[in-house]
Formats: structure tokens, C-alpha cells, sequence
């Protein structure tokens, strides 16, 4: 028929002219998608530590987590949260979200009146191959090089923002499960040489230093991610 | 007028009192020393000093988040166990201390057993389904070289590694400060001086008030079998 003809002629041409034009939208080499996992501890009956100002722990890494997903927000890299209102959430529960979530990397933020500056701790499980169906209590240990190196990033960002840092090993049940680059970060008051307190946990101006300082830390994690 | 058989009665009474006061006396004399006897025949011995010995502890810094490694005399017991409370009591009793490094309320009485059992039972068991692998390379290799050549039976009792089983008290995991660092530090610290002064021993678990807990004061997991090795600064590593 002849209006079948004409219908077909004219959809080839819409065809090879539409081609040139969507073949220049669609981006050479796909972005991959960055996310990260942000686990502000502790929440719900369950307070954490009982910080100089009256604070708990729960309320201080609740508002680090916000301040901190804000500041990656702004930087175009999507955020999970395990919790953002003070609810109890079980380790369990925290590492399911960060699986689901399949991030390229998991921050679990801590607060303490211990020591001074801050405290990174990645899994102190061994490094193991990567398996399909890891044990639920020791998955993290496929992912503990990256947590390592995304730990080293982390230090070299807070290093620059002039703040003190120590890097150590140790188990926290939701991080073991884990399967993301992972690291552990907790907060302590700045104290000077003379072990005097400088920077409170309380302190704006302090929480805003070491939230920018991850986020810096995160955006690096990402181009260093991106490399082929 | 006193009749006479009065008199005689008395003084037959008054004889009978005295004969009856000395027989009471002596009968009390052989009872005490029976029973001294007694006491010399039980299993328990009589407390004696022991005498002063190096004990090595491994003490937390919070300030760096360091194990620093200091040596005390110490009056030791030989029972192991006792031993092993005993440098603990020492080791808490500095964090208790008002010019501690790393300080922890509570003192020596936070400690209140410390069992020590054959680790090859024990660690190895349904007790410990999710016991992870750490990260110490240098730790796991002990492990395994011990395995391996452990003797069994009743020789493995008398010379294999052990577990210590360290009980706590309910009133110093309460007044522990939280955090990640504090408390790993505090862990590693028991497992350290532990194994320090008793090298058999290779695995510590925890217990508060003789029930399992799930965390020190919120973060230190004491769920798991640590390795004491792990805690040990490297040179005082057997290769």
C-alpha cells in the first residue's frame, strides 16, 4: 500500500537524522556511580558514650552524619545513611544498607572523649579473596585492602586539614560485615602538647574542620576511583 | 553444830568439783588439739608471702594510643590463675591510678576469676563459631605452628596453649569511658600482659559478671576469641 511506503520512508528518515544527534548526547565512557555509605553510630536506648558537654555520642555523630551528607550532596556524590533520626539500629541492619547499597565507600563516624584528634580504624580481619556468597561475620575481609586505602586517603585529608590522626586496627561487628571499602572514624577533642583541649567535640567550628576534611577525603576517594 | 557427815559430805563434794573442773580442763586441752590437728591434715595450705618476681605489663597510653611496656616486682602466687589475677589486679590498678595514661575506674577488684583452659577445646569449639582470622599475619602463624606441633591428651593440658577466660566485673564494663580506642586499648592491654607473664597463653575471651556481653562499653566487641599474641609489640613476638 502506498501510505505504508510513505509511513516506512519517512520513519527511516526521522531515523537517520534523529542518530547523529542522540549518538553526540550519549557520553563516550559511562560514568560509574559513586556512592557512599554514612553510619552515624549508636542511636535509639542505645546512647554511646557520654560526651563533656552533656552530649551523647548518638546525637553527635546524628549531626556529623548530616553536616557531612550535605557537604557530599554539594559535591554531586550520592549518600545512604543507616539512620537519620534517633533510632536504635542494629549492627546487622547497618551493614545490610551498606550491601545494598553497593558504595564505594562506607564511613561509620564514632565519638569520643578519649585521646585526642582522630582515631582511624579499619577491620582487623585478614585479607581474604573475594568470594560469591561470603560468611556474614567476616565479609569485610575481601574488601580490607581498599578499606586500607581508603583509610590511607581519609589521613592524608585530615593530615592536610592540620589535624592529628591515628590509624589502627580493630573489630566492630557492623563494619566486619561489611562489603565496601570501610573505614571507622572517631572523633576526639583537639588537644594540644600539653594534653590541654583545644577543640571541644561540642565545638561548630571543629565538627565543620573534620566533616570538610572528609568530604575532601571522599571526593579524592572518587577520582582515584575513577582512574582507569 | 555441824554433824559430821555434813563435813565429810562437803569435802566429798568439793573433791568431786575440783576432779570434775580438772577432767574439763584437760578434756578442753585435747579438743583444741585435735582440731589443730585437724586443721594441719586439710588440703588447703596456710597463707604464705610469695616472693617478689618481674611481672610485665603491658599498660595503655590514650594520648598516642600506644602499649607501653613496663616491668614491676611483684609479690606473684605460683597457681597460674591466681598469677594471671594477680598481674591484671596490678594492671587495673594503674588505670584506677589519678594520673593514669589511660584512665578506667574500678582497680584490681574489677577483676574477678581468670580460668585458664587447654585452647584446643575451647577455641576451637561450637563456643566460637564466628572466631575471625586476624589481621597479624605474625600471630596466625604462632597459632598454627603451635597447632601443629601440640602435643595431645594430657600432655596438651600440661604444656599446649591455653585459653584465658578473663570474668569482669558488671560495675567496671558500666564505668569503662567509650569509645573505639579506650576500649581496644583496655583489651589489648589484658591480652598483652596476659600472654606477657604466662606465654602459654594464646587466646583470651571476656565475660562481665559470668555472662557473655556484647560490647566492652559500646564498641570493643567481646563476643570474640582475641589472639594475645596480637597485642604484643613485635619484638616480643616468638618467631
Amino acid at each position: 500500500m502506498r501510505w505504508t511506503k510513505w509511513t516506512l520512508a519517512a520513519l527511516v528518515a526521522c531515523g537517520l537524522a534523529a542518530a547523529p544527534v542522540t549518538a553526540q548526547q550519549a557520553p563516550s565512557v559511562p560514568q560509574a556511580r559513586f556512592v557512599v555509605v554514612l553510619d552515624a553510630a549508636h542511636g535509639g536506648d542505645e546512647t554511646g558514650g557520654r560526651l563533656t558537654n552533656g552530649q551523647y555520642e548518638k546525637t553527635f555523630t546524628l549531626a556529623l552524619t548530616m553536616r557531612l551528607r550535605s557537604l557530599l550532596g554539594a559535591r554531586g556524590i550520592q549518600v545512604v545513611t543507616t539512620r537519620e533520626s534517633d533510632a536504635a539500629v542494629e549492627p546487622e541492619k547497618r551493614a545490610e544498607i551498606a550491601n545494598h547499597a553497593a558504595a564505594q565507600a562506607c564511613l561509620s563516624l564514632h565519638g569520643s572523649e578519649s585521646g585526642s584528634g582522630v582515631h582511624l580504624f579499619v577491620s582487623s580481619l585478614a585479607p581474604a579473596q573475594p568470594v560469591r556468597f561470603p560468611a556474614w561475620k567476616t565479609a569485610q575481609g575481601a574488601w580490607v585492602a581498599r578499606s586500607l586505602k581508603l583509610a590511607g586517603v581519609v589521613n592524608s585529608a585530615l593530615l592536610q586539614a592540620g589535624m592529628s590522626t591515628t590509624l589502627s586496627r580493630t573489630t566492630l561487628p557492623a563494619v566486619d560485615s561489611m562489603t565496601c571499602p570501610a573505614v571507622a572514624v572517631e572523633i576526639a577533642p583537639e588537644r594540644s602538647t600539653l594534653h590541654e583541649t583545644t577543640a571541644g567535640l561540642g565545638d561548630p567550628d571543629y565538627q565543620a574542620r573534620v566533616a570538610t576534611a572528609l568530604a575532601a577525603a571522599l571526593v579524592e576517594w572518587r577520582t582515584e576511583a575513577r582512574q582507569p | 553444830m555441824i554433824p559430821r557427815y555434813q563435813k565429810i559430805l562437803f569435802g566429798i563434794l568439793l573433791v568431786a568439783s575440783v576432779a570434775m573442773g580438772v577432767t574439763l580442763w584437760h578434756l578442753r586441752q585435747r579438743a583444741h588439739e585435735r582440731l589443730i590437728a585437724g586443721q594441719d591434715s586439710a588440703p588447703t595450705s596456710a597463707p604464705q608471702i610469695a616472693p617478689s618476681e618481674r611481672a610485665t605489663l603491658l599498660v595503655a597510653n590514650d594520648s598516642d594510643g600506644s602499649l607501653l611496656t613496663q616491668f614491676l616486682s611483684l609479690p606473684l602466687p605460683a597457681d597460674p590463675g591466681a598469677r594471671a589475677r594477680a598481674v591484671l589486679g596490678k594492671l587495673l590498678d594503674l588505670y584506677a591510678a589519678p594520673d593514669a595514661a589511660h584512665p578506667v575506674p574500678g582497680g584490681a577488684s574489677s577483676v574477678t576469676q581468670v580460668f585458664l583452659l587447654p585452647a584446643v577445646e575451647i577455641g576451637s569449639g561450637a563456643a566460637t563459631p564466628a572466631k575471625p582470622k586476624l589481621a597479624d599475619s605474625r600471630a596466625v602463624v604462632i597459632l598454627s605452628g603451635e597447632s601443629s606441633a601440640r602435643p595431645s591428651g594430657a600432655l596438651s593440658q600440661q604444656f599446649g596453649p591455653q585459653l584465658a577466660v578473663v570474668n569482669l566485673t558488671g560495675s567496671f564494663a558500666a564505668s569503662h569511658p567509650s569509645g573505639i580506642e579506650t576500649e581496644m586499648l583496655t583489651v589489648l592491654s589484658i591480652c598483652g600482659t596476659l600472654h606477657a607473664n604466662l606465654p602459654r597463653v594464646t587466646e583470651v575471651r571476656f565475660l562481665v559478671d559470668g555472662a557473655q556481653r556484647a560490647t566492652l562499653a559500646g564498641h570493643a566487641d567481646l563476643t570474640r576469641t582475641y589472639l594475645a599474641a596480637d597485642a604484643m609489640p613485635a619484638e616480643e613476638i616468638r618467631p
